[in-house]
């Protein structure tokens, strides 16, 4: 414990207890409550509504035996990782280039956040138009003379998911700066000073100093994104909805495909336990990490 | 503003002799139509409404399948329901009514002779579960339509086709002149609605509605339905250079002369008139593909649910006789650019190709929509195949006419 | 944290602790923090002339810059083309003949059934949903996060983890029990049921951005408030809050956009009469059938856009080095 137990320790723990109701309360409920009900009718075959028509595990084979399925994970995956560690080193970059005293900083944290406020359904659209080849930028540079110029990732099954993680990163790196500018900022002067005094270049200060510093603002950028990786559904409706073909599909989508087109809720709850499933096996383990061993480390 | 006055004592004294009561109560309708044209179709209805003393309070929300669906479902379930609904008829609402959630409107249907004016009547036997009417169907919507830029073929030399044969021999031509023959977006729902007109105008209404309504998983995977899945290559093949996303941008390379042509419901009809083109003069169309002349009859209804309250039950009824009203049908179907469930009513303004839709009704050559036939499950299922067919040139029609029949022999 | 920095430990140590001393006492004058606030330090010493440096810092940003706009640029010209215009297909090239047209329907003219009133319909209840959601949400979220990083208890950190669990779970999957269970508690339907819904789903990421912010700040000045017999709250309030408003900014440029860019839920949880903006956003762009009008979809976007995009510019002069920072030196 940090702070040495001072007057009651039972009056420091119920201060922290009645402030914490609504989290305890919002945790056990509704997502403990709300993740065994899904699971729950993950078994059964309820169609349009949720029906105890228990089925054993047929959702599971189906999931498993469906090439959409199989698919979306492995989109998932690639475009997980690309858009981690791409939003995390854009992200910190333009924040440290942004912490560099200079002028304009609101313009220009303006413009690298704004992609943030717009609706994914019709930025989708944007860069689905920019990069169609008959009239985006591949034609545009075919104009300039480079005839053989090709750039049509959204209409290669191959490379579709990549083009799709253009328009992501454009989305979400703003917000990620944005995270790690309020913590650059929250990293005190006196350190740079100190730094400074012992003539540790800028970068070396960057990586071995402010950077650990900073792991708090780190774990909550990752969890950040990837939250929204496993989210992602409308950028991908908007921008390709899950074509060429099903090249496209990420599991999110297949979920609301199966609960909302499909009417096959038990379908769309079986691929969202498989997900849950997946998060609960990286998330725990850190979490056993973060909080069993050391006491107040962040 | 004189207009609309004029209009309003029009429309109640149309409405009159279904309303029982003088006491104006708010009705929340929810549906999804929310484009130009919808919205002025759907304020026909409000206005009809409106004039029966009640209150048309609107809910729209865009977006059929994924957006408005879940939205509706919650409220009719969290038991605070909207006072009527749109909603895709045939299977898809059966859980809805077999839960006892909606409301059985079979006395207001018998009252209005419903049976009898209806028509085709398989619109009302959607409605029907177990002999019991739960929705008011309020238009036709056929999806058998080939749409044709005129002006393209002139220039490369070519008649007009009239069939979809005549189309795919005129394609090698056409691809010369540097036009993409069949222009197609790759939504999954656009692809599968390719197929089954294809299926339909080559292979015929009988065998469709065995494939799709009796499930016959042997025929679809037989030779007698080779042909078809041939056909779909083909048109994989002249869609090749499309690269569009949604319906409307492929109806505008066909308008723009980009594309030849496009297969497509009639609501297509609307992106050309926009762009100020006629029937018969910059675009032509092709009703079944030009072969089997016949127009799947989907549409939409509105269902009621269940409440309490007895003012709200009371105006739910008036609004069932108003969207079924002669008047308010003509109305809402010219600007909804549809046709009107019944046969007893006169559409004098309606264009060319509007015409042709009310031949072959007025003939009965009619079917079923796979949504009438099918469980959204197996819809989909087959929406996925074809998305993936018509972008994987590396799928034989083989493959895909076996994938196929497997899908339908699970079909329920 | 002291033991992975350099030297000085002491006198951070101690003037952290005078620092926390001053705040919770009389707090230091507002003239001396605000111009302590102005010139807040950063990295490296600036360089005034038109260095090398200088030249790759402004070209890189310029260039980033360039992409981060291109959409906006398409968007913007294609927003002012009418409709001919737009199928000719040219997405880059600037309007022949600008017409705001798009702009003035999106707002004021775009029909939904009745109500031809645009966007401008939903404004003032997307205001009304936005408002206590927002600050709802930040409330709760950054007490827990102080209380969990720093008056631990038993069974913190089970809650905190199934939270940060919660926080990957679509949201669609959960709508039906969150039905279920706000029709059993009777708000299904109303604002409040609304905010409470929000307030969830903002909970697991926000809590976990204060609770890490608020454990990466020095221990030293929690401790020094400790000493001087300030309480959960008073810490909370005299320390925690104004050390951390870069993180609050955070906290609310998450919040606004999420919550008014919502439409989901805002539609399951209300009525049509306090239905949001976006609800008219979603029906102009999201329409299936019928003509897609795109000039009036993207001047919508834009429009329903602009709200967060200005909160964005005008909060973000809220990030300030830390007020403690400042007071340190001192």
């Amino acid at each position: 414990m940090a702070v040495t137990a001072r007057p009651a320790r039972w009056h420091r723990n119920l201060s922290a207890k009645i402030a914490a109701i609504p989290m305890i309360a919002t945790a056990l409920v509704v997502f403990v409550g709300g993740t065994a009900w899904t699971v729950l009718y993950s078994f059964t075959n309820s169609k349009l509504l949720p029906r105890q028509k228990f089925v054993g595990l047929d959702q599971y084979e189906r999931l498993w035996g469906s090439a959409k399925w199989i698919i979306s994970i492995q989109n998932l995956a690639i475009y997980g990782a690309f858009s981690l560690v791409f939003a995390l080193v854009v992200g910190f970059l333009l924040a440290a280039l942004l912490d560099q005293k200079i002028r304009f900083e609101d313009t220009f944290r303006t413009i690298f956040l704004y992609p943030f406020a717009l609706s994914f359904i019709v930025t989708g659209l944007a860069w689905q138009w920019i990069l169609n080849p008959d009239f985006g930028v591949q034609a545009v540079v075919r104009g300039m003379g480079f005839e053989s110029f090709t750039f049509d990732p959204l209409y290669n099954p191959d490379i579709v998911i990549y083009g799709v993680l253009i328009a992501g990163l454009w989305h979400e790196t703003g917000l990620i700066m944005c995270l790690m500018l309020a913590g650059l900022r929250g990293i005190d002067e006196d350190i740079w000073k100190a730094a400074r005094v012992d003539g540790i270049p800028v970068w070396k200060t960057y990586l071995f100093i402010v950077i650990p510093m900073m792991r708090g603002i780190f774990v909550t950028a990752v969890v950040l994104i990837a939250s929204g990786i496993i989210k992602v559904y409308d950028l991908i409706v908007a921008q390709t909805g899950g074509g060429p073909g099903i090249s496209s599909e990420v599991p999110a989508k297949y979920v609301y495909d199966a609960m909302f087109l499909s009417q096959n809720l038990g379908q769309g709850f079986a691929a969202s336990t498989m997900m849950l499933l997946s998060v609960i096996i990286v998330v725990v383990p850190w979490a056993y990490l973060e909080f069993g061993g050391k006491a107040r480390r962040v | 503003m004189v207009r609309k006055s004029i209009l309003t004592v029009l429309m109640s004294a149309a409405a009159m002799p279904f309303c029982m009561s003088a006491q104006a109560t708010d009705l929340e309708v929810t549906h999804w139509w929310t484009s130009g044209g919808e919205a002025a179709a759907v304020a026909e209805f409000a206005k009809a409404f409106d004039a029966t003393g009640n209150h048309w309070v609107d809910g729209a929300i865009a977006g059929s399948g994924g957006t408005a669906r879940p939205i509706m479902i919650s409220r009719i379930t969290g038991g605070d329901p909207m006072g009527a609904t749109q909603f895709n008829h045939g299977r898809q609402a059966e859980e809805l009514v077999e839960a006892g959630l909606m409301r059985d409107l079979t006395d207001i249907a018998e009252a209005g002779k419903w049976r009898e004016v209806v028509n085709p009547p398989s619109l009302l036997d959607s409605c029907t579960l177990d002999g019991k009417i739960y929705c008011v169907p309020v238009n036709i919507h056929s999806q058998q339509w080939l749409w044709l830029n005129n002006d393209v073929f002139k220039k490369a030399g070519l008649e007009v086709p009239k069939d979809w044969n005549e189309f795919v021999a005129a394609a090698p031509k056409l691809e010369e002149a540097g036009i993409v023959p069949l222009a197609m977006g790759q939504q999954p729902w656009q692809t599968s609605l390719a197929f089954q007109v294809l299926l339909v105008a080559v292979a015929g209404p009988d065998i469709y509605n065995k494939v799709y309504g009796d499930k016959d998983a042997e025929l679809a995977g037989s030779d007698a339905l080779a042909p078809v899945f041939e056909a779909a290559a083909r048109a994989r093949d002249m869609s090749k250079k499309s690269n569009v996303q949604s319906w409307n941008d492929a109806t505008n390379m066909v308008i723009t002369g980009k594309a030849a042509g496009q297969i497509m419901g009639d609501w297509a009809q609307g992106e050309f008139q926009m762009a100020g083109q006629t029937a018969g003069k910059e675009y032509s169309c092709l009703p079944g593909l030009g072969m089997n002349e016949v127009i799947q009859t989907g549409g939409d209804a509105f269902y009621f649910p269940k409440v309490d309250d007895a003012a709200i039950t009371e105006a739910q009824g008036v609004l069932a006789n108003v969207m079924m009203a002669p008047d308010t049908q003509v109305a809402f179907n010219l600007k909804k650019g549809s046709l009107p469930v019944r046969g007893d009513v006169d559409l004098t303004a309606a264009n060319d190709c509007m015409r042709k839709g009310l031949d072959i009704l007025a003939k009965g050559n009619v079917i079923a929509t796979p949504d009438q036939l099918m469980s959204a499950d197996s819809v989909t299922q087959i929406n996925d195949l074809f998305v993936e067919f018509f972008n994987d040139p590396s799928i034989t029609a083989k493959d895909v006419q076996t994938r196929f029949a497997a899908i339908v022999a699970d079909a329920e | 944290m002291s033991d992975t920095i350099i030297i000085k430990e002491k006198p951070l140590t101690y003037s952290a602790a005078q620092a926390a001393r001053d705040m919770s006492g009389t707090a230091t004058p507002a003239g001396e923090k605000g111009s302590r606030v102005s010139e807040g330090p950063s990295g490296s010493k600036p360089e005034k002339t038109l260095s090398r440096r200088n030249i790759i810092l402004y070209g890189t940003l310029i260039v980033v810059a360039l992409y981060y706009l291109l959409p906006l640029y398409v968007m913007v010209v294609t927003s002012m083309k009418g409709m001919p215009e737009i199928r000719l297909g040219n997405i880059f090239a600037p309007p022949m003949e600008v017409t705001f047209e798009p702009w003035v329907k999106a707002w004021s003219e775009a029909c939904t059934g009745l109500n031809c009133d645009g966007l401008s319909r939903g404004f003032l209840n997307s205001v009304q949903i936005l408002v206590p959601s927002v600050i709802l949400s930040i409330i709760i979220a950054s007490v827990n996060g102080y209380a969990l990083a720093n008056w631990k208890f038993k069974g913190g950190e089970l809650f905190f983890t199934i939270l940060i669990v919660g926080a990957f779970i679509p949201y669609q999957v959960m709508i039906y029990p969150i039905v279920i269970m706000l029709r059993e508690i009777g708000l299904y339907g109303s604002l409040t049921g609304l905010v409470i819904v929000h307030t969830i789903f903002g909970m697991p990421i926000l809590t976990l951005l204060f609770r890490n912010y608020f454990a990466s700040m020095p221990e030293e000045l929690f401790k020094a408030a400790r000493v001087d017999g300030a309480g959960f709250w008073q810490i909370y309030f005299r320390i925690m809050l104004p050390m951390s408003l870069p993180i609050f900014v955070v906290a609310i440029i998450l919040q606004v956009t999420g919550i008014w860019n919502d439409f989901l839920f805002g539609v399951i949880f209300t009525k049509p009469d306090l239905y949001p903006m976006t609800v008219q956003l979603n029906n102009i762009v999201n329409s299936t059938q019928g003509v897609i009008e795109y000039n009036v979809n993207m001047a919508a976007t834009i429009l329903t856009g602009l709200v967060p995009l200005s909160v964005y510019f005008v909060s973000g002069k809220l990030f300030v080095r830390g007020i403690a920072a400042g007071a340190v030196k001192g």
